[in-house]
């Protein structure tokens, strides 16, 4: 159920964001949702691919520093108050979230947010309990 | 590894002998200098000292100091005790500190170092049997010919690769089967990257030592390069002013290199008095060409930091034993008033397990000097939240900051960004206008 985010070291240098897509492109890799976290001198890409292992292996041909992290993506319904439901249940759960970034479905009506928690496979437990819907990693990566 | 040396009779000789020697050849180098040399003759005629005043080697003490500034203001040949046509050949320092100067040696001169040379390839456990590959710099630069020169003198194969073309450097090793190998240790951990890069694991290759010089290194850099290429890594020195490699070098035990001090004699001062510190203090190293004809120089200032010690070592060779240079009094960083050798943060970065590549950048901002550490990315460092790297700044200015006292600020930069050396490794750019 786990998804495999692609996290990427990058230096905070104009045209290194185009560089390393245009290596994902000729990998002929599709981007599914992407998010880049910033300090003042680097920056952390994120990246959720429809391949991943081709993905890690252009880039680090590349010489680039790239892993893979677990996160878990959930489906929301996009209407005021569904967001925050889901972010309630974590919290009533004492599960911090390190960093999250959002896209909206090609379906009409649904979000899909992606989470990075300290423990993955406790907050997926509590917010199956309560009825969210949790995205396969084939449904994310096949969208 | 006791027994193995390539002139037993000097490397091993008793403090009596070594001292008839050293005391007989410092003589002849007064009466040559004297005598050929007018700077030194008048620098003599100044302090009042005549030839006949020096006796024994612990007269060197009174003999005048010669500085860089000196080779460079009787640029090119000023200095030289020969006519030109007893030179053999030509040498210029790398520069790395400014001007260029050149250097000259004799036919013997050349025989002298070579026989340093073969020396300290003989002290990390070389022998005649052995292929010698060389990577340091063919050409004014002493590093290459000085080690090729040595590996004949010994009897060895000696492989002239010289430096760049590291694929081709990787394959010569491989295909060839090196057994030890010469250059810069910034230019080996190069090597070493490359040949993991290739995918070759370094225990395949046959090369078991490495004979690393011309710039200062840390035993953390050691133990790195031992691990990348599989190998023993020794330490040399030598400076073109004395000789190229093979003024000194480790042997087998790494616990400081054996001066060839029948031909170089070395003394430390204090860089800011001049007087002469005894064993286990560090301070200036300082050269007298005891054994030298075409430029004799006279207690050159090296302005190499390190410490002697003159105890008979376990390898039982007696010649004194330097320890490995901690910097230069030129390239130590003032930074708000701190003295700091880049070697110094080089220690620091690789305790914390840095990448060994890194670049130290200073300037300086509303009249402040600032420190920049830029320290490569690796894997194994790298997290996919900001906090964690952040914490590896802090981790890594702490450390600067409690062991240095300097305040630092750190940059990561994406691996391979700083420019690899294929001989001396820029460290440090300076960017204040003092």
């Amino acid at each position: 159920m786990q998804i495999q985010q692609l996290s990427i070291f990058v230096e905070n240098k104009s045209g290194r964001l185009a560089e390393i897509t245009e290596i994902l492109g000729r990998a002929n890799v599709d981007i599914r949702a992407i998010s880049v976290a910033d300090t003042s001198d680097f920056g952390i890409l994120r990246l959720i691919v429809d391949k991943p292992q081709d993905a890690v292996k252009a880039l680090k041909e590349a010489g680039l520093t790239v892993s893979l992290t677990s996160v878990i993506a959930v489906g929301i319904d996009d209407r005021p108050g569904e967001f925050a439901k889901a972010m309630r249940i974590l919290a009533d759960a004492d599960i911090s979230v390190e960093y999250m970034y959002a896209f909206i479905s090609r379906d009409k009506g649904k979000a899909f947010v992606i989470l990075r928690v300290d423990d993955s496979e406790k907050a997926m437990e509590h917010l199956r309990a309560k009825g969210v819907a949790l995205l396969a990693a084939e449904e994310i990566y096949g969208m | 590894m006791q027994g193995t040396y390539f002139q037993p009779e000097l490397e091993c000789a008793s403090r009596e002998v070594m001292r008839y020697i050293q005391s007989k050849r410092l003589r002849r180098l007064v009466e040559r200098c004297y005598n050929n040399v007018p700077v030194y003759r008048k620098r003599m005629d100044d302090l009042g000292l005549l030839p006949g005043d020096i006796r024994t080697i612990d007269d060197v003490k009174k003999l005048p100091f010669t500085t860089k500034t000196d080779l460079r203001d009787n640029y090119p040949f000023g200095l030289f005790a020969v006519p030109k046509g007893e030179l053999a050949r030509i040498h210029a320092s790398s520069g790395t500190t400014g001007k260029q100067t050149v250097v000259g040696y004799t036919k013997a001169d050349i025989d002298a170092w070579a026989t340093g040379a073969a020396r300290s390839i003989v002290m990390v456990g070389g022998t005649k049997e052995d292929f010698v590959h060389v990577s340091y710099g063919y050409g004014l630069f002493t590093g290459g010919l000085g080690l090729h020169y040595g590996a004949e003198k010994l009897g060895a194969t000696a492989i002239p690769v010289s430096s760049g073309n590291t694929k081709r450097q990787v394959q010569i090793l491989q295909d060839y089967g090196s057994d030890i190998l010469c250059c810069t240790p910034s230019y080996a951990m190069y090597i070493g990257e490359t040949v993991r890069d290739m995918g070759i694991d370094p225990k395949t290759l046959r090369v078991r030592a490495g004979i690393f010089g011309a710039e200062p290194w840390t035993e953390q850099m050691r133990r790195e390069i031992e691990r990348l290429l599989a190998i023993r890594a020794y330490d040399i020195y030598g400076l073109s002013e004395i000789a190229g490699p093979g003024v000194s070098c480790e042997c087998q035990y790494q616990n400081g290199l054996h001066v060839n001090e029948d031909m170089f004699y070395p003394e430390i001062i204090d860089p800011d008095t001049g007087e002469s510190l005894p064993d286990g203090v560090y301070g200036e190293l300082v050269f007298t060409c005891i054994g030298k004809e075409a430029l004799p120089l006279m207690r050159y200032r090296t302005r190499d930091i390190c410490a002697l010690d003159h105890s008979v070592c376990e390898c039982g060779r007696t010649l004194v034993r330097m320890t490995k240079p901690r910097g230069r009094t030129d390239d130590m960083l003032i930074i708000r008033g701190i003295n700091v050798f880049p070697s110094q943060i080089e220690s620091v970065l690789l305790e914390l397990g840095m990448d060994p590549n890194y670049q130290l950048v200073v300037d300086r901002k509303n009249n402040l000097d600032t420190l920049e550490v830029q320290v490569e990315m690796t894997e194994e460092m790298f997290s996919d939240t900001v906090r964690n790297l952040e914490a590896i700044e802090h981790r890594i200015a702490n450390a600067l900051q409690s062991t240095l006292n300097i305040v630092a600020k750190i940059r990561l930069l994406e691996p391979k960004s700083i420019p690899r050396s294929e001989g001396k490794a820029k460290r440090v750019i300076d960017k204040r206008s003092l």
